[in-house]
């Protein structure tokens, strides 16, 4: 996973001059004076860093997690600074966090790893700050990120405590087994009650209040503290540079000229340049050109040893040769590799399809651009009658499949359909028929016009999340009504002090893909938070819903749907395309069909007039050009059956709702 | 497609708008000028040059109809009305039984301006009277000038001044108008009217007041369904009044015709003079063989400057082609009860017949037998 953006940003503000007279010092391997760039500097034969001078035991690897906009990107700014790592300046706000999504949504898309230089009690030690993505869309990478990790900082907000994501990240780390620096940051805030986040962080993490550090990021106090108990409290990785190579890839990215730079942490042995590797993964061999660690930009080293954590550079062209949680290894020492490696997996699909035709071409090398970055996207060609030729792609989440349809409008400046949210559905086939043709027995559905009979299948299932919801007390039961209706079932329920509660259901995937992040916000005035991770695979009464006009099927808006949710969704469905499709000469009937049987219909009449205006001497050519704009819009128009359908139809059935 | 045979449409009709109103109406886009002071002088010596110019143009022989519209014509003098019509007589044959029309706002004219614009034009003259509504509410609605009395009044004495050559206008789909509320209106009108009725369904134009309050929420847009329901009763009450529905909006008895608005949906050649007028010619002054679509200057100073300094201000003029012409001829016939008959279809296209175009299987056919259209051989 990689939506890249950070590296670029640091390297902006990297290249412009520092305020004179602003206080801030160098790391120990940069020369004094040398404040310029950095990176193309590096790159021309600078003294490479020896890296041995920070053996395994003055080394400590940790992860800053935190809900969304409770200060992590403030943190880690203040900690760059404060290790010299980054310029002292006013200008340090956030400043990870530059794509207009991740500003929107208070969300770190793309992570960005540094090693930070800190003297304590005499002794250099080497902090390796690994970031992870702020969403549970990314709970893969977030997992993969702190299978680097010893330690996290776990970050609170002093005014709104415990959130949902705050709970996801705790369990993440907590089963991860490491260490966890509570902090609870925003004390300078007027209403902050750091006493009642201690509370809460004893009553449900069961983490002794002494442990929690106060800080205001923003105003840097206490940062210094957190250093120090990173560095007392966090044990140093273990392992051994005399141990044969064995490198996790927690992240990678794609660079036009150097190709793809993988982020390593090294569990065993040594890496430099021109040593032969080999990824666990897709068993391909490489020769290293280049290794170094991240400030965050790349400062290449002679090597890097056990325990520390940087990058490689090793003639790979694509990003899906270094896959997160990949292993890498010497060419002729074989190691075990690292568990919990999964290839990406997309949870939700949708359309995507070119406005206008003739932009099809802009929109695929655009994507291909795009996808270059983050080989978690899944692109399959795809056609429909009515939208004409476009893509399928999966998303890891609803979150990504956002930010990934933003940064095409923002940074390509493509504007496309994107038809709504659908999940991967499975089936277990009962039809020795269909087995053989598969060749397996669970298949998964993607596209209802793969849904298999009801006849040959034994049961067909269908992707659950566990959600978790923080929410404040009042809403609870507007809360539960709406879970219910979202065919959810309530797992746990909390309350993590008198005034919140914490709610845990087993969610359908997609009865939360669509809009039940919007309808809880809603709901609860913006402040129930809501976070859910992967529950597997549970049988789900399936069925498959046809709609037709006049009696004829419309391929593009057949749907796999819960039996419960049919005729309510058939209905809406109806609803929709009998206001968007024009009415004609004669009546229609737009139905809702499952198999033979109709759940729902809408009748659209018959048109009764359309030429009543007058029409005299001027009005003539207005009309005439009015015609000839109709006769156009019919060629553009999909007949299903002798009803004309305009594109304009399809696009606000299947269009993804973003304005409820 | 109904066949019937009329006379050779190679006589021409005049068009002369004037574009000046005292008021601005709610829901009118027209090109119009609501000015404090209009010098009439030096407008009429441009509509009598520009008249001139363009009968010459076009070479016609005879004008079979002139048609003074909106703005607000009735605001001009009756003086300004003789001197077009007398500089049409004096560049073409204008027969004494030629339709003139004015349309005239029942906010300015009193019997006695109705008398000066008879005397100013030909003995049979028609008054069309735009009253759009018999309700003063409907009338404040759509911002006219005059309220329902005046209208009624003005109704009348038009009819005495011409008699069997009046007609009225109204408009239905007002927002916010019942079904019954239009019956009504449209019975009070037939206790009114002379022999022919034109009724429009309100159309929402872009930059008019009206539209702003539809489209803004602050007024309810009629529902299709009461519309056509509209339509139809008002169709019904008139048929059953002994009115011919000869044209979509139009409905006359006693043969009350307007012959000149037929023209334009039998496509025959009009020239347009004044500001913003339209046209439909063959310029053969000029040496000219295709008809063309001609459009003057639509500013009234801008136009003046043009018809001094070249004794015409058309500012557009596009050549129709062959099937723009049959196209036109079309839509504009399938609005009249007569349809496009096989002759004038002939005139325009002398190849191929109705017969060799919609005859043939295909969209014509399919609306012949769902009974949209009718092909006979008459």
């Amino acid at each position: 996973m990689a939506l890249v953006g950070r590296t670029a940003m640091w390297w902006a503000r990297l290249r412009s001059p520092y305020p004179t007279g602003a206080p801030f010092c160098f790391p120990p391997w940069r020369p004094t004076g040398l404040a310029a760039d950095w990176r193309l500097y590096s790159s021309r034969g600078k003294e490479k860093l020896d890296m041995s001078m920070y053996p395994v035991e003055s080394i400590r690897n940790f992860s800053i997690i935190a809900h969304v906009d409770h200060g992590k990107s403030t943190l880690a700014d203040r900690l760059l600074e404060i290790t010299g790592t980054i310029a002292k300046t006013d200008c340090n706000k956030q400043v990870l966090d530059k794509l207009q999504v991740e500003r929107e949504r208070g969300i770190t898309v793309k992570a960005q790893s540094a090693s930070l230089f800190y003297n304590h009690e005499g002794v250099n030690y080497l902090l390796n700050l690994i970031d992870t993505p702020g969403h549970v869309d990314f709970s893969y990478e977030v997992s993969r990120s702190l299978s680097a990790c010893q330690g996290v900082i776990l970050v609170v907000d002093a005014n709104e405590g415990i959130q949902a994501q705050t709970v996801a990240n705790f369990y993440l780390a907590f089963e991860a087994q490491l260490t966890i620096i509570p902090v609870i940051n925003k004390i300078d805030l007027k209403n902050a009650d750091p006493e009642r986040v201690e509370k809460q962080i004893e009553k449900l993490f069961d983490i002794s209040a002494d442990e929690c550090v106060r800080i205001s990021a923003k105003q840097g106090t206490n940062v210094e503290k957190v250093l120090q108990k990173v560095i007392e409290k966090i044990p140093p990785p273990q392992c051994n540079t005399a141990d044969p190579l064995k490198a996790l890839v927690f992240d990678s990215t794609f660079d036009h000229y150097r190709g793809v730079i993988a982020n390593i942490a090294l569990f065993g042995g040594e890496i430099q340049k021109g040593h032969k590797i080999v990824s666990a993964h897709t068993k391909k061999r490489y020769e290293v050109n280049e290794v170094g660690i991240l400030t965050p930009s790349e400062q290449p080293t002679h090597k890097l040893y056990a325990g520390q954590v940087g990058y490689v550079i090793a003639g790979m062209k694509e990003v899906t040769e270094a896959q997160i949680g990949d292993t890498l290894f010497f060419y002729k020492q074989p190691v075990e590799p690292l568990p919990g490696f999964k290839s990406a997996k997309p949870m939700v699909f949708a359309g995507m399809y070119p406005v206008d035709q003739t932009e099809y071409n802009n929109l695929k090398s655009a994507l291909e651009r795009l996808t270059l970055n983050d080989s978690s996207v899944t692109v399959h060609r795809d056609s429909s009658l009515a939208l004409g030729a476009g893509w399928r792609l999966g998303f890891l989440g609803l979150l990504h499949m956002e930010v990934f349809n933003q940064r095409l409008e923002q940074e390509y400046n493509m504007s496309v359909i994107l038809t709504a949210p659908t999940v991967p559905y499975k089936a277990v086939l009962s039809s020795a028929k269909l087995i053989k043709e598969y060749g397996k027995e669970e298949i998964t559905i993607i596209n209802p016009a793969q849904f298999p009979d009801k006849l040959s299948v034994s049961e067909y299932l269908e992707p659950t999340v566990l959600g978790t919801i923080v929410t404040p007390h009042e809403y609870i039961g507007k809360i539960i009504a709406l879970c219910q209706d979202r065919r959810a079932v309530q797992k746990d329920m909390l309350y993590m002090d008198e005034h919140r509660v914490m709610l845990k259901y087993l969610f359908p995937l997609n009865e939360i893909v669509v809009d039940f992040y919007d309808a809880l916000k809603s709901l609860s005035s913006g402040y129930a938070s809501f976070d859910y991770e992967d529950a597997g695979y549970q049988t789900a009464d399936l069925i498959k819903m046809d709609i037709l006009l006049n009696g004829n099927p419309v391929e593009e808006l057949a749907t796999i749907i819960h039996n419960d949710k049919a005729y309510a969704t058939g209905k809406y469905i109806c609803e929709r395309l009998k206001d968007a499709i024009p009415r004609q000469l004669f009546e229609i009937a737009i139905q809702a069909a499952i198999g033979k049987k109709i759940i729902a219909r809408e009748t659209l009449k018959a048109y009764r007039k359309n030429v009543v205006a007058k029409c005299y001497g001027g009005d003539i050519t207005r009309r005439m050009k009015l015609l000839k704009r109709q006769a156009e819009g019919k060629k553009l128009m999909r007949k299903i059956g002798n009803v004309e359908v305009p594109r304009d139809a399809f696009i606000r059935v299947l269009k993804r709702q973003t304005d409820k | 497609m109904r066949g019937q045979v009329r006379g050779c449409p190679s006589p021409i009709r005049t068009v002369c708008p004037w574009p000046y109103c005292r008021k601005r109406c709610s829901y009118c886009n027209f090109n119009k000028y609501v000015v404090p002071t209009v010098d009439e002088v030096a407008v009429r010596a441009c509509l009598v040059q520009e008249a001139r110019t363009l009968l010459r143009l076009s070479q016609v022989q005879s004008v079979t109809s002139v048609f003074f519209g909106g703005g607000t014509p009735s605001l001009a003098s009756p003086r300004t009305i003789a001197a077009v019509l007398e500089a049409v007589a004096g560049a073409a044959h204008l027969p004494v039984g030629a339709e003139v029309t004015l349309e005239a706002n029942p906010s300015s004219i009193s019997p006695a301006r109705l008398a000066g614009f008879r005397e100013a034009g030909i003995n049979r003259s028609a008054i069309l009277l735009p009253l759009q509504s018999l309700d003063d509410a409907e009338l404040r609605l759509l911002g006219r000038e005059h309220t329902a009395a005046e209208a009624r009044g003005a109704v009348e004495a038009a009819r005495r001044l011409f008699p069997g050559r009046t007609s009225i206008d109204l408009l239905f789909g007002l927002p916010g108008q019942s079904q019954d509320a239009w019956a009504r209106g449209l019975a009070a009108a037939l206790g009114l009217c002379d022999d022919h009725i034109s009724l429009y369904q309100l159309t929402l134009e872009r930059g008019t007041a009206l539209a702003a309050q539809v489209w803004g929420g602050t007024l309810p847009a009629p529902p299709q369904d009461l519309l056509a329901d509209m339509y139809q009763t008002a169709r019904a009450m008139l048929v059953a009044a002994g009115f011919r529905h000869y044209e979509v909006s139009n409905f006359a008895r006693k043969g009350a015709l307007s012959t000149h608005n037929l023209s334009y949906w039998r496509a025959e050649q009009y020239i347009g003079v004044g500001p913003g007028a339209h046209g439909r010619f063959v310029p053969r002054g000029e040496g000219g063989c295709s008809r063309e679509a001609r459009v003057q200057t639509l500013e009234p100073d801008a136009w003046m400057r043009e018809v001094r300094s070249q004794g015409h201000g058309t500012r557009r003029r596009v050549v129709l082609s062959p099937l723009e012409q049959l196209e036109e001829l079309l839509a504009l016939g399938l609005r009249t009860d007569e349809g496009v008959t096989h002759e004038r279809w002939g005139h325009f296209s002398p190849q191929l017949s109705l017969q060799a175009v919609f005859g043939e299987p295909g969209e014509a056919q399919d609306l012949q037998q769902q009974g949209w259209l009718l092909l006979d051989s008459g």
